[in-house]
């Protein structure tokens, strides 16, 4: 499967999870699905058929809450049936609300905390440093979680230990629960921070397949300095109607609404 | 006159005699290595430590994801920031995955000093006691301390060590004795009260029971350094053979060690008329995703598993009245 094919499918995946859990994270999902998609289909060094390889490149979703966007890949990737989507936040499924490594096979570290994830991925950055082993860790963090001070006690870290082995992502789609983050707070701008933090930064539109994959060519080919990619996304993208509405940062689709979000997703591949 | 010596000393020897044993053993503070005492182990194996800067809430997260790299990690901080300022990060990313991570707060209790109220942590045995599976222990000596570190290394899962800044004495000989989880040491015997501690109360509570023997009345003494689980045979034990549990610890006695003690008491099956109380609640687990009805009925909040309870306490012969 190509990667523009595998993130049309993961968000037709997150769709019909979410319709059937009745509750989770639409928005968000969708604004990060073509990072994910390329991370996992061409970027990391992984094995669904031995989901805990020593050597895996490690993934963490900082923002926990787009659960459904994660699953999705992992499910597409052959780590779980592609079926079970459906179960998603079910009482007996193993797809919680928000990631849990010790439910999931793939998923590297439980999340959901907002400000927590990305200070996992420099822990383990930092082990393959220490123990002299090769593998990269990539993380996405939601520009909302931005105003969480962990993350900024992180990034002082990963510069400061030089993990030039870390690749965070900043889905920056400007929308949180209560408005834009401009309104509830202003956090721009963002590459001028990171880049005050230490971090080599790059700045793409992250629904453009090419410069996902040319920013994460200069990430692996940067030493001595961790890159965090800006990357501007649209959130809710694929589904117009969801498209730049905050109110579908917490919302499930109703069955008329999943039909028309069903239908778009397949014209528009 | 005993040698004094505080915890914490002995868990800035203790990593470094552990280090020796353990590869992938990191120690990590939080620019506290001076203080906490985890600079003895940095002497020792620079490359094996990480300095996080004054930041609790990032080390612990570096902490578990060093954890989920297969690594032995020791996380450092006065009880206060450990415990108190990181308690969420414990919470979600260290516990609900059940890493590997060892906290140490030091610095714990009203001995802190002279740095009053805000660095007095008089919490921290509540807070960690409250998290599913963390097993918490509050060593009484320097010998007992290393003990514990010894245990919680080789325990798959998370752990928080209390220490303490004060110099106490060293009570047990060093290498004398080992500590595993839910553990106790009873240390003097008596047939009217049991005097119950966790921490460095070894002095107070031989003054007790001095000041008590003139009275012409006897003490048992009860080392508990396991807060949680705590000791229910020792406690059990207690009670029936002296009626009455004195604790001590150096925190506040709502939601530590006291309590802790309380509701093992109150679960004592005493004199076989049944326990004091019953708990209905989640039994220290973390919960997950459902509806809420359906997650209220997985955790046993439904009228039938609370009367199967209050039978099996009661009238255990009427249980299988329920099954109709």
């Amino acid at each position: 499967m190509n990667t523009e094919c595998m993130a049309k499918e993961m968000r037709k995946l997150i769709l019909t999870s979410l319709y059937h859990a009745k509750s989770g994270h639409p928005g968000g999902s969708l604004s990060c699905t073509d990072i994910l998609a390329v991370l996992y289909n061409e970027e990391m060094n992984l094995d669904p058929a031995d989901p805990k390889k020593a050597d895996r490149d490690r993934f963490v979703l900082s923002k926990g809450h787009a659960a459904p966007a994660l699953y999705a890949a992992l499910a597409l990737k052959g780590y779980f049936p592609a079926e079970d989507m459906v179960t998603l936040r079910k009482i007996d499924s193993y797809l919680e609300g928000h990631p849990s490594m010790k439910s999931t096979p793939g998923v590297d570290i439980s999340t959901g905390s907002l400000g927590q994830g990305i200070s996992t991925a420099c822990g383990m950055a930092l082990s393959a440093k220490l123990r002299e082993e090769n593998y990269r860790v990539y993380a996405v963090l939601g520009d909302g979680e931005l105003e969480e001070g962990q993350v900024w006690e992180a990034m002082m870290f990963a510069a400061h230990y030089k993990l030039d082995n870390l690749c965070v992502f900043v889905d920056l789609n400007g929308l949180q629960i209560d408005g834009t983050t401009a309104e509830v707070m202003g956090s721009d701008p963002v590459p001028d921070k990171m880049r005050a933090f230490g971090l080599n930064v790059i700045e793409i539109d992250g629904h453009d397949y090419d410069a996902i994959r040319a920013a994460l060519k200069t990430a692996r080919e940067t030493k001595g300095q961790p890159t965090c990619v800006v990357a501007h996304t649209v959130k809710g993208k694929g589904v117009s109607y969801m498209e730049n509405q905050c109110d579908w940062h917490g919302a499930a689709p109703k069955q008329a609404e999943y039909e028309i979000a069903m239908k778009e997703l397949e014209n528009n591949g | 006159m005993a040698e004094l010596k505080a915890t914490r000393d002995a868990y800035g020897e203790g990593l470094v005699e552990l280090a020796n044993e353990y590869s992938n053993f990191y120690v990590l503070d939080a620019d506290l290595a001076k203080a906490t005492k985890t600079i003895t182990f940095k002497k020792q194996y620079p490359e094996r430590f990480i300095d996080c800067g004054i930041a609790e809430g990032n080390m612990i997260g570096v902490a578990a994801g060093l954890a989920t790299c297969g690594n032995i990690v020791f996380a450092s901080s006065f009880a206060m920031f450990a415990a108190g300022r990181a308690f969420e990060q414990i919470r979600n990313t260290v516990a609900y995955p059940h890493l590997n991570v060892k906290i140490v707060g030091t610095h714990s209790g009203l001995t802190v000093g002279e740095d009053g109220a805000t660095h007095q942590c008089l919490e921290d045995l509540g807070l960690m006691r409250t998290i599913p599976g963390m097993i918490v222990i509050n060593p009484s000596d320097a010998t007992q301390m290393k003990a514990a570190l010894r245990f919680a290394v080789e325990h798959d899962g998370p752990v928080y060590i209390r220490g303490g800044r004060l110099a106490v004495p060293v009570v047990y000989p060093e290498g004398s004795v080992t500590y595993t989880a839910g553990q106790s040491y009873r240390i003097a015997e008596g047939n009217d009260v049991t005097l119950m501690f966790c921490g460095h109360f070894h002095e107070l509570t031989a003054q007790v029971k001095e000041l008590l023997a003139s009275v012409g009345m006897t003490c048992r003494i009860v080392d508990m350094p396991s807060v949680k689980p705590v000791d229910n045979k020792a406690i059990e034990d207690a009670l029936k053979d002296t009626g009455l549990i004195v604790t001590f610890e150096d925190h506040n006695i709502n939601g530590g060690f006291g309590s802790a003690v309380c509701e093992a008491a109150c679960e004592v099956d005493f004199a076989r008329k049944g326990p004091a109380v019953i708990r209905i609640g989640v039994e220290d687990a973390f919960g997950k995703s459902g509806t809420p009805a359906e997650l209220m009925e997985k955790y046993g909040f439904t009228a039938e598993a609370v009367c199967r309870k209050i039978l099996a306490a009661k009238a255990p012969e009427k249980l299988s009245l329920l099954d109709r």
